[in-house]
């Protein structure tokens, strides 16, 4: 995968909106006061549901880290009358489409489902968050799976740099903390860790919900009773403190024997509600957006064939903010890369954009903007992020101007503030060289 | 495998197999719509397929070579795919890299493919762009210039790339000499992106040569889906690809695998190697060579034995006797030439990883003596053409259906009837099909191991 995890959900964060002129959002709220936002969509016998309960890994308890993954592995594995086995029978003969899954901020499924059986669909998902069983074979069998990918992600370099980055820009708070837990924290967890996650996250003031497809809002409204009605009020509170990334240029090398070292960087970013994230976005992507077409890439890649991919994006979190990169390039041109990167950086943090650049990534940035909505499940998925985004239901039609409204003053005046390269902290896996450790690091021994 | 220019794993093989599905399929009580694309070819040989998908006023554009890297000469391993790359450095009259610029300006997107049977480029743009796009495509199919100041640094990007996909991945390189055992003979033993010593020394002429060899509007396929309808696409075709030439384009003759007699093992152990595991590849027809009539029923057996977690291997290996994380099969129909059937699975914590293979080789004893039931051949083929609903939902799957279809032998009238053939098969041509295919003697093992650490 080109991108690692943490960059996609960044990617998500941002792949907001859809063209007016092809979809309407409305907002539904169902007699028992269930709201979701629906785009309906009657050209294929399907229905996609993204929802989000706020309150993700990062509230894991400490000692209990990877709770909610594993929970997320498991809601599905058996509820209510249904055994693992039959539940996912169920879902697999009527072909429809579950999964959960926790990132740092929030606790997310997905539901797809042909017209047909969306009855069956919304009562499963029902029974997933409001009675899952947490059977001895299940647990005992996810366990043991998030145990051989702990043990397949303590040698994958991208791992283990994501991983260190975030201990060295948020040490002692919760979002250092390893998403998926350690063999440890995942052995610890018990059925009543699980019991008690489930009570305290799953909870209707928590809750945001997107449907798209085949469904009419009064169609939508008794199905979203029936799946969240029974769940409690209130949750629990969702307590994690701001943070500042401890950002002071450290290079950290994690030696491994591979050929190619693979580099992680990151200082502090913007968050999402910032007024100039779109000045700032603009910026980044001009740095080193995906694609064939930015200054890293240029630089890294095309100029100097350094590397297969290099990079750099906005990571807002709910408490912080990163702008994060990474590259992977041979160890013996390791110290060159991270020179060039360091180049760019600077100077990209000490010029600013020119103002074809602003141009080019605005026309990009707003003619890309209908291909967000190829698919069902893209709309429905971009609909959860607007919204937990806190963007707005109009947010489709105005995100084209505020992206139009970025000037080259602003976007120049963001990249000296933003881009320090004093700042960026990298981490490198591998046997990098012409590279200095900044600080003297401590050798990571599995 | 799929090697693609930017984002790996954008179209894995996985996914074509399940778009493969989307065609034309009705599933029973669902009011399920037809794709219907409409086809025509130009009077220079390039075909042309059009699906109409009108959710948003964008279109994807593919452009599909039927060449790829199977049909490299010996000794260049990697030409395909490295060319691919080299479509990127411009043309007579565009620059290096001015191509992407002009798209990314129209806020649209890119990509590129390589894989043993076919090349692909494509775009997705508004649909008011699909004329600029058209027209710097087309330039390209016939235009290509490139000088060792481009071709040097990206023959360097491409090592890049082996390194991350193979070279640090020991899973990756078992999965390279696995295949290489496997095909005895046959192309398809080799790496598509190449090995390293041969990407090493490939040159602009190579390139440039693979080029005027295999690229020809008569060895093209043209599939244009989205907010768009043939006639439109019809008159940007003749205009953008109508005034190239057809050229003379071999055959693609490739050495087929001769009768094999012993079973193979290859085993990797690398202290890199936190989870071990096992797979087990059988040489099986595809849709276009070998015992092609098995092809529906072993589609139907894949999806009974490995897909999903109420699979006969998932059940048996994960859940009932708690052995292994994971077990699952794999089959693709769509191949030129032979294909391969693959059974896996990977141990919980301290358990052996021959017992896994003991435990997959007895479910496979287990199936071929007592064969399916009629009841998993339905639920199986029922689910089958349900995923095809939802795999019609995308804008991406009607084009990559076709343009894997197309350059592997296949009509776009056998795509269609795919729902029906699948309706057809029977149990016991599942477990005729099964008898065939896992055959020892045409089979390759690999094993991951941890190396333990002095």
């Amino acid at each position: 995968m080109r991108l690692p995890s943490l960059v996609l959900a960044a990617l998500l964060v941002l792949a907001t909106g859809l063209p007016a002129r092809a979809v309407e959002v409305q907002q539904v709220t169902s007699p028992g006061g269930i709201t979701a936002w629906l785009v309906e969509d009657h050209s294929n016998p399907i229905l996609s549901l993204d929802m989000a309960f706020t309150g993700g890994a990062a509230l894991d308890p400490e000692g209990r880290e990877g709770l909610a993954y594993l929970v997320s592995g498991l809601i599905d594995e058996g509820a209510g009358e249904l055994e693992s086995q039959a539940f996912q029978g169920m879902l697999q003969d009527l072909s429809i489409r579950l999964s959960f899954d926790a990132g740092l901020d929030t606790f997310r499924g997905s539901l797809r489902s042909l017209t047909e059986n969306r009855e069956t669909a919304f009562d499963l998902l029902r029974l997933a968050l409001s009675e899952p069983r947490f059977d001895e074979e299940p647990v005992g069998r996810i366990r043991s799976q998030i145990m051989v990918q702990l043990a397949q992600e303590s040698e994958n370099p991208n791992v283990i740099a994501q991983q260190a980055l975030r201990q060295l820009l948020f040490p002692g708070h919760p979002y250092s903390r390893p998403v998926h837990g350690t063999p440890e924290t995942v052995r610890a967890i018990g059925v009543d860790d699980m019991r008690r996650f489930v009570s305290e996250r799953f909870a209707r003031d928590a809750l945001t919900v997107a449907v798209v497809g085949d469904v009419t809002a009064e169609e939508l409204g008794p199905l979203l009773d029936h799946a969240f009605l029974g769940l409690p009020a209130e949750a629990a509170p969702f307590d994690l403190p701001e943070v500042e990334p401890q950002a002071q240029g450290e290079v950290l090398v994690i030696e491994r024997d591979v050929p190619q070292s693979v580099m992680a960087f990151a200082q502090g970013g913007l968050k999402r509600d910032d007024p100039d994230f779109y000045a700032a976005h603009v910026a980044t992507r001009i740095l080193g957006a995906g694609g064939f077409s930015s200054r890293l890439y240029d630089e890294v890649r095309e100029k100097r064939g350094l590397a297969y991919s290099v990079y750099s994006y906005l990571y807002p979190l709910e408490r912080s903010a990163l702008v994060q990169g990474g590259v992977a390039t041979a160890n013996a041109r390791a110290g060159e890369a991270l020179d060039v990167i360091r180049e760019q950086w600077a100077l990209m943090g000490a010029e600013g954009p020119t103002g074809e650049e602003v141009e080019d990534a605005k026309t990009y940035l707003t003619g890309s903007y209908p291909l967000r909505f190829s698919s069902t499940a893209g709309i429905s998925g971009t609909l959860l992020g607007i919204q937990l985004d806190d963007l707005g239901i109009d947010y489709v039609n105005i995100r084209n101007d505020l992206v139009e409204a970025v000037t080259l003053e602003d976007a120049q005046r963001i990249a000296r503030e933003l881009f320090r390269p004093e700042d960026l902290t990298v981490v490198i896996v591998g046997r990098p060289d012409g590279v200095a450790p900044e600080e003297p690091a401590a050798e990571e021994k599995s | 495998m799929q090697i693609v220019k930017s984002r790996p794993t954008l179209v894995p093989i996985l996914c074509l197999f399940v778009a493969f599905l989307v065609l034309a399929s009705q599933p029973r009580g669902a009011q399920a719509k037809v794709f219907e694309p409409e086809t025509f070819t130009l009077d220079n040989g390039l075909e042309v397929v059009v699906v109409a998908n009108r959710r948003a006023p964008i279109v994807t554009h593919m452009l599909w070579y039927k060449v790829g890297a199977a049909d490299e000469p010996p000794g260049k391993s990697g030409i395909a795919h490295f060319l691919e790359h080299l479509m990127f450095k411009g043309t007579d009259t565009l620059g290096p890299g001015e191509f992407s610029d002009i798209i990314a300006r129209n806020g649209g997107q890119e990509n590129a493919f390589t894989s043993y049977d076919y090349t692909g480029y494509f775009q997705t743009v508004a649909k008011d762009r699909l004329d600029i796009i058209m027209k710097y495509e087309a330039d390209r199919m016939t235009n290509l210039t490139l000088s060792d100041e481009v071709v040097l640094p990206e023959r360097d990007v491409v090592l890049e790339e082996r390194r991350s996909r193979i070279d640090r991945e020991p899973g990756a390189q078992l999965g390279e000499a696995l295949r290489a055992v496997l095909f005895l003979h046959h192309p398809y033993g080799v790496p598509v992106i190449g090995w390293e010593e041969e990407i090493r020394g490939l040159t602009s002429a190579d390139a440039i040569d693979f080029y005027r060899r295999w690229y020809a509007p008569n060895n093209a396929v043209l599939i244009v889906a989205g907010d768009v309808d043939a006639e439109e696409v019809r008159a940007l075709a003749e205009t953008h690809y109508g005034v190239i030439p057809a050229r003379e384009v071999p055959e693609r003759l490739r050495p087929q695998e001769p009768r094999q007699n012993a079973a193979r093992r290859v085993i990797l152990e690398n202290a890199r190697v936190r989870q071990p595991s096992v797979t087990i590849s059988y040489l099986a027809p595809s849709y276009h060579a070998g015992a092609s009539d098995d092809a529906e029923a072993l589609q139907v057996l894949d999806e009974i034995l490995g897909s999903g977690s109420t699979s006969r291997l998932y059940s048996a290996l994960v859940v009932e006797q708690a052995v292994a994380a994971s077990a699952g099969s794999a089959y693709s129909a769509s191949a030129l030439d032979l294909s391969s059937f693959t059974l896996f699975g990977s141990p919980r914590p301290d358990v052996p990883v021959e017992e896994i293979e003991a435990a997959l080789r007895a479910e496979l004893a287990r199936l071929l003596e007592e064969g399916v039931s009629a009841e998993e051949v339905a639920t199986a083929k029922r689910r089958m053409l349900a995923d095809a609903v939802y795999a019609r939902d995308s804008l991406g799957s009607g084009p990559r259906v076709f343009g894997r279809a197309l350059t592997t032998g296949a009509t776009v009238a056998e795509v269609e009837s795919w729902p029906e053939r699948i309706e057809a098969v029977t149990v016991e041509q599942v477990n005729e099909a099964a008898k065939a295919v896992f055959d020892e003697r045409r089979s390759a093992t690999g094993l991951l191991l941890p190396k333990p650490t002095s």
